[in-house]
């Protein structure tokens, strides 16, 4: 794919090395915008950090061109994980990517929001292959399913486990011992 | 974890006679998988061909358990993730939950979190290599690192009470000030400390069977490791310079002198001198730690987040009142998310906490670096001979209690 517009280029400088700064890309974030306004829904910066709101179809094809754009460059998966905003809330989740580059030392969140009747993700383990584990991770305590995940299992809690362990509404603690069925 | 009622399709036994496959299960009680991980490895003669990890036999739902404590109460919970960097686990908890909060951290207070952590990731090195080498079969330096580790774990103990389990930064500075007399006792430490390195050096680098046993095993180049999302020594080992504590200092490591270490060639033996080579330099941030401590607070300047000191307690009718609503009640933290990266001992620890407001966190999620390390160990042993398996999961210097959580 086709990098930026000339006028996005950035310094390591301007990217922000530090997390004290600036940190994260926000020049580039508009160029992303501006480029592919179908990509993003919503962007949010806060505590120095930047979040895009990201299309749950569309959310492998930003992953890759974020990844091998030249002025992006977020070679490095640090990190998905899932979030359960309370059963009331709609949409009640969010699957969270923590990109990082290893070049230019910035970093990006990018957000999927779901609903709880159609928990599916496009997997990105075809864009890293890290994503093997944080997105089993996702699906078993969240029951998030990502689409086209090679080996999609429990990887923490025990494969007959009944429920989502972090889901709002799963009990903190129970009085009956597991026991394999 | 996998159990004998659902057996995943590729681990079904199928009668062929022609077959020289065989299936076994490493773990979880072998000593060498550093706690309780299974691996499940298809081997043909003593050739691994497939090596699937199985975890989650530590699992204790801790990140569950953050979201019914209070934001300070979280802090002894980290302790127990890596148990053997307990300090690092502290840091980037409070310093994601000071993020939230927007809170200033005064000098003293952050050149003694970076004197402890570095001490810490001493400490920690250390156990991955008398554990490592243990491994391996050379017992000696098993000990020999252990009595250097006891010397940190007194001074951690000196000044949090807390061998194991510190817990002694807080959410706005340190449970409390060094103790009288810790900087002469670091200062006999460093003293000593290097002599030790040397000799660890003796007992191993120049080891032939060491060598051996690790030169251009478990290989894992620049860019798989990188897209395999390994961070720490493990990265280093691959060649590419990348150190947290560089590329977004925290806690002022941006005004440290030191190098990162890192070697070209991706072995097992590649990242044992990248851990060998960071002991040092470990040792020359503590070294300059050590001369920057200047009489100050210890506590941010945050009375409705900072336990106040017993003495004002006693004299100031607010000071009493904001320790009861903070014991009590704890301190409510603004809406929001945030995402907290630090270098510990084994990569980048990073904590995820999502905020609605109140005294308890919505989510708090650790990006483990052992994890994540792990994940990447199938490319690494694949191919490799049974013997040399042990080796590898060494070189990755894993600790079950951050993978399982």
């Amino acid at each position: 794919m086709e990098s930026g517009p000339d006028n996005t280029k950035l310094t390591p400088e301007q990217a922000g090395t530090g997390s004290e700064g600036k940190g994260t890309p926000s020049l580039l974030v508009a160029a992303l915008q501006r480029e592919h306004p179908e990509w993003v829904r919503e962007v949010i910066t806060a505590h120095r950090e930047t979040t895009i709101v990201v299309p749950r179809e569309q959310i492998e094809a930003v992953c890759s061109f974020l990844k091998t754009a030249p002025d992006t460059w977020f070679d490095f998966l640090a990190d998905i994980c899932g979030a359960d905003r309370g059963p009331e809330e709609e949409p009640r989740f969010e699957v969270n990517y923590h990109l990082f580059s290893t070049t230019k030392f910035h970093r990006l969140r990018l957000k999927v929001v779901l609903n709880e009747e159609d928990l599916h993700v496009p997997t990105v383990t075809t864009v890293w292959r890290t994503a093997n584990w944080h997105e089993r991770e996702t699906y078993d305590l969240f029951g998030v399913i990502f689409d086209g995940h090679p080996d999609l299992r429990r990887i923490l809690l025990p494969e007959d486990w009944q429920g989502h362990a972090l889901r709002k509404d799963f009990p903190l603690r129970g009085y009956e011992p597991y026991s394999l069925k | 974890m996998s159990t004998t009622a659902n057996i995943p399709p590729q681990f079904e036994i199928v009668d062929q006679p022609l077959d020289t496959q065989m299936t076994i299960s490493m773990g979880p009680q072998h000593p060498s998988t550093h706690g309780v991980l299974r691996l499940e490895l298809v081997l043909d003669g003593e050739m691994v061909v497939k090596a699937t990890p199985d975890i989650g036999y530590l699992h204790t739902g801790m990140e569950k358990l953050f979201e019914y404590k209070k934001y300070q109460q979280g802090i002894v919970i980290t302790d127990r993730m890596d148990y053997l960097n307990p300090l690092g686990n502290n840091l980037a908890y409070v310093m994601a939950a000071e993020k939230l909060l927007g809170l200033e951290i005064p000098e003293r207070a952050q050149t003694i979190r970076v004197l402890t952590c570095e001490l810490q990731r001493i400490a920690s090195h250390l156990v991955w290599l008398g554990t490592h080498a243990l491994d391996l079969g050379a017992m000696t330096v098993f000990f020999y690192c252990f009595r250097e580790r006891e010397k940190i774990l007194n001074l951690i103990e000196a000044a949090s009470g807390g061998r194991m389990t510190p817990s002694y930064f807080r959410i706005g500075g340190l449970m409390m000030d060094l103790p009288s007399g810790f900087e002469r006792r670091v200062q006999q430490f460093l003293n000593e400390f290097p002599a030790s390195v040397d000799e660890f050096h003796k007992l191993l680098t120049g080891n032939r069977i060491f060598q051996k046993r690790t030169q251009n095993i478990g290989r894992i180049s620049a860019e798989d490791a990188i897209d395999w999302g390994l961070s720490g020594p493990c990265l280093r080992g691959s060649g590419v310079n990348l150190d947290i504590r560089r590329a977004n200092p925290y806690s002022g490591y941006e005004n440290y002198d030191f190098e990162v270490p890192t070697e070209a060639d991706g072995d097992v033996w590649a990242r044992y001198l990248v851990r060998m080579r960071e002991m040092k330099e470990s040792h020359k941030i503590v070294v300059q730690a050590l001369s920057r401590l200047k009489p100050g607070p210890v506590k941010a300047d945050a009375p409705k987040v900072v336990l106040p000191d017993r003495e004002a307690m006693k004299t100031h009718m607010d000071a009493l009142i904001h320790h009861f609503l903070i014991v009590a009640e704890g301190f409510d933290v603004p809406a929001g998310e945030v995402y907290h990266p630090i270098e510990a001992s084994k990569g980048e620890l990073g904590v995820y906490i999502r905020s609605d407001g109140g005294p308890k966190p919505s989510r708090v999620h650790f990006r483990g670096p052992s994890f994540v390390n792990l994940s990447a160990l199938p490319h690494m042993a694949e191919g490799e001979m049974v013997a040399d398996i042990v080796a590898v999961i060494g070189s990755l210097d894993i600790v079950l209690g951050e993978i399982d959580r």
